[in-house]
């Protein structure tokens, strides 16, 4: 458990929903679901989840909060937007998804290992870095997240297809060496410090 | 026609050597012969796309498309912002939207980008190419630059979700668009008709973590393709098609399928329409190769 999670749980002691409207982005729509269950059936990894947006969203408001917070549900959004598009009422329902997975991994709550949240890690620590997507590298730092010996299983598995893209001129292998990236370093990375340093200054105001 | 300028934001997937570029070469291709002059957005970032909400929160996310926004007004005024690549225009409309609706997250976006001595005004439309096509251009006027009709070819509009969903092409249903099978149509291609998978989810970057849920989605995808009789896949994604195209050998031992299908652009078929040979419609981009396409490019 983080410190800043014992903090909010201090502050919000039982009102979870009352957390998720001041902490995760969209969150304040939640109240407004009338369980329907539109979303639990337009969801195309429906069957994979172990809350549907639909339960997730009852149990916020029963404050069910470890059971949220540390569900694997959120992070099999693929972001198809299916539920945002058919909600009756109009909830961003993918946004609270991003928004409760983001939520739960910033305080340390989400499953460990989670593939997804992983690989959505890496995809922001590889595009953070230059400002630009480094596809080899994100390939194989996705290859190699559980250890060495599975990377090298993965890679073999996954020759083929690399191959086929090198062949066809979409994967460069100097892109190891650095690869792409914004000119202007400093204010690129200057400006997401202080967009971070803005946004962690919101979640310090309510956790105190 | 007079000349059509916009602020070109190409992406990440477009850059040499990266998944997509193919997709860049063909658009060029096809806006050479539209008359269309893309201006790239100078010094562009990444767009976080729709994976980089962990590590990344609601403020930075946003900062990031509004870095491109800000370096589109001070470089290209007056030109809309155009993006190819599915995921690079929601994030960036998705951005444009939630900064119209809250003065809050503007000023605080403004905050941040002032580290950069930027700033940002958010008085553009982002649009994706293919409303360009559709709403600047119309059916017609894109029909009447066909040189070689691409007759006999039956094609399978995979539209996915990005450019459909949440923000939709040219006011279209959600649920059954009908863009690219009218443009396949434009092209002198015969569409494959109530295409069931038409926006069927591919599992996005989740291809990459959940490889096996995904993989199961992309087999339905292309066996509704065949279904229909279908000789290619055309879709206005990056993700879509390489999800689509790259996975197959993998699927057919899986699964005891034999796919073996083209998956290209519709800037690839438009490139190939207007006349352009294979190497600007960038057919050497294909993994699973557009023999069809080929053979009436070297024509």
């Amino acid at each position: 458990m983080s410190e800043l999670n014992n903090r909010v749980v201090e502050k919000y002691r039982n009102n979870f929903l009352k957390e998720v409207e001041a902490n995760v982005e969209e969150g304040d729509w939640v109240k407004m679901c009338m369980q329907c269950g539109v979303c639990a059936g337009s969801c195309p990894l429906g069957d994979a989840w172990e809350h549907t947006p639909q339960k997730l969203f009852m149990m916020i408001r029963a404050g069910k909060r470890d059971e949220v917070l540390s569900s694997d549900a959120m992070w099999m959004c693929t972001s198809c937007y299916n539920c945002i598009v058919r909600c009756p009422r109009e909830l961003p329902i993918t946004h609270i998804m991003h928004g409760l997975a983001h939520y739960a991994a910033r305080l340390g709550l989400s499953p460990k290992n989670q593939p997804t949240q992983k690989f959505a890690q890496l995809f922001w620590d590889n595009l953070t870095k230059t400002g630009r997507v480094n596809e080899l590298k994100l390939g194989l730092n996705l290859y190699f997240m559980n250890g060495f010996s599975e990377g090298v299983k993965k890679s073999l598995e996954m020759r083929s297809i690399g191959q086929g893209m090198f062949f066809a001129k979409r994967l460069n292998p100097m892109e190891i060496l650095g690869g792409h990236g914004v000119k202007d370093q400093a204010g690129f990375h200057a400006m997401l410090d202080k967009a971070r340093e803005i946004e962690d200054a919101k979640l310090d105001k309510f956790g105190k | 026609m007079a000349k059509k300028e916009y602020s070109f934001y190409p992406g990440c997937s477009s850059q040499k050597g990266a998944s997509s570029i193919n997709y860049l070469i063909s658009t060029n291709s096809m806006c050479e012969e539209l008359d269309i002059q893309l201006n790239h957005i100078p010094d562009w970032n990444c767009c976080a796309a729709s994976i980089g909400y962990a590590g990344g929160g609601e403020l930075p996310r946003l900062a990031l498309s509004a870095r491109n926004i800000a370096l589109s007004e001070q470089a290209h005024p007056d030109q809309d912002i155009v993006a190819t690549c599915a995921a690079c225009w929601l994030a960036t409309k998705e951005t444009k939207e939630r900064l119209d609706e809250s003065a809050d997250l503007m000023a605080e976006t403004n905050q941040a980008l002032s580290a950069a001595g930027l700033e940002i005004k958010n008085n553009k439309e982002v649009r994706h190419m293919a409303e360009v096509l559709i709403e600047d251009f119309g059916y017609e006027a894109l029909g009447a630059k066909v040189k070689k009709p691409l007759e006999g070819i039956k094609i399978a509009g995979y539209v996915g979700c990005q450019t459909n969903r949440p923000f939709g092409i040219d006011g279209e249903s959600y649920e059954n668009p009908m863009y690219l099978d009218k443009l396949v149509e434009t092209l002198g291609a015969d569409p494959v008709k109530n295409y069931d998978k038409k926006v069927q989810c591919c599992g996005g970057a989740l291809a990459f973590s959940e490889p096996e849920k995904s993989q199961d989605m992309i087999k339905d995808i292309i066996g509704a393709a065949y279904d229909g009789g279908a000789d290619m896949i055309v879709t206005p994604c990056p993700v879509c098609q390489m999800n689509v195209e790259v996975y197959q050998d993998q699927i057919n031992e899986k699964y005891g399928t034999k796919f073996n299908i083209p998956v290209v652009y519709y800037s690839t078929l438009m490139s190939v329409a207007y006349g352009r040979n294979a190497k600007d419609s960038a057919l050497n981009g294909q993994i699973i190769k557009a023999k069809q396409l080929e053979a009436i490019a070297n024509k």
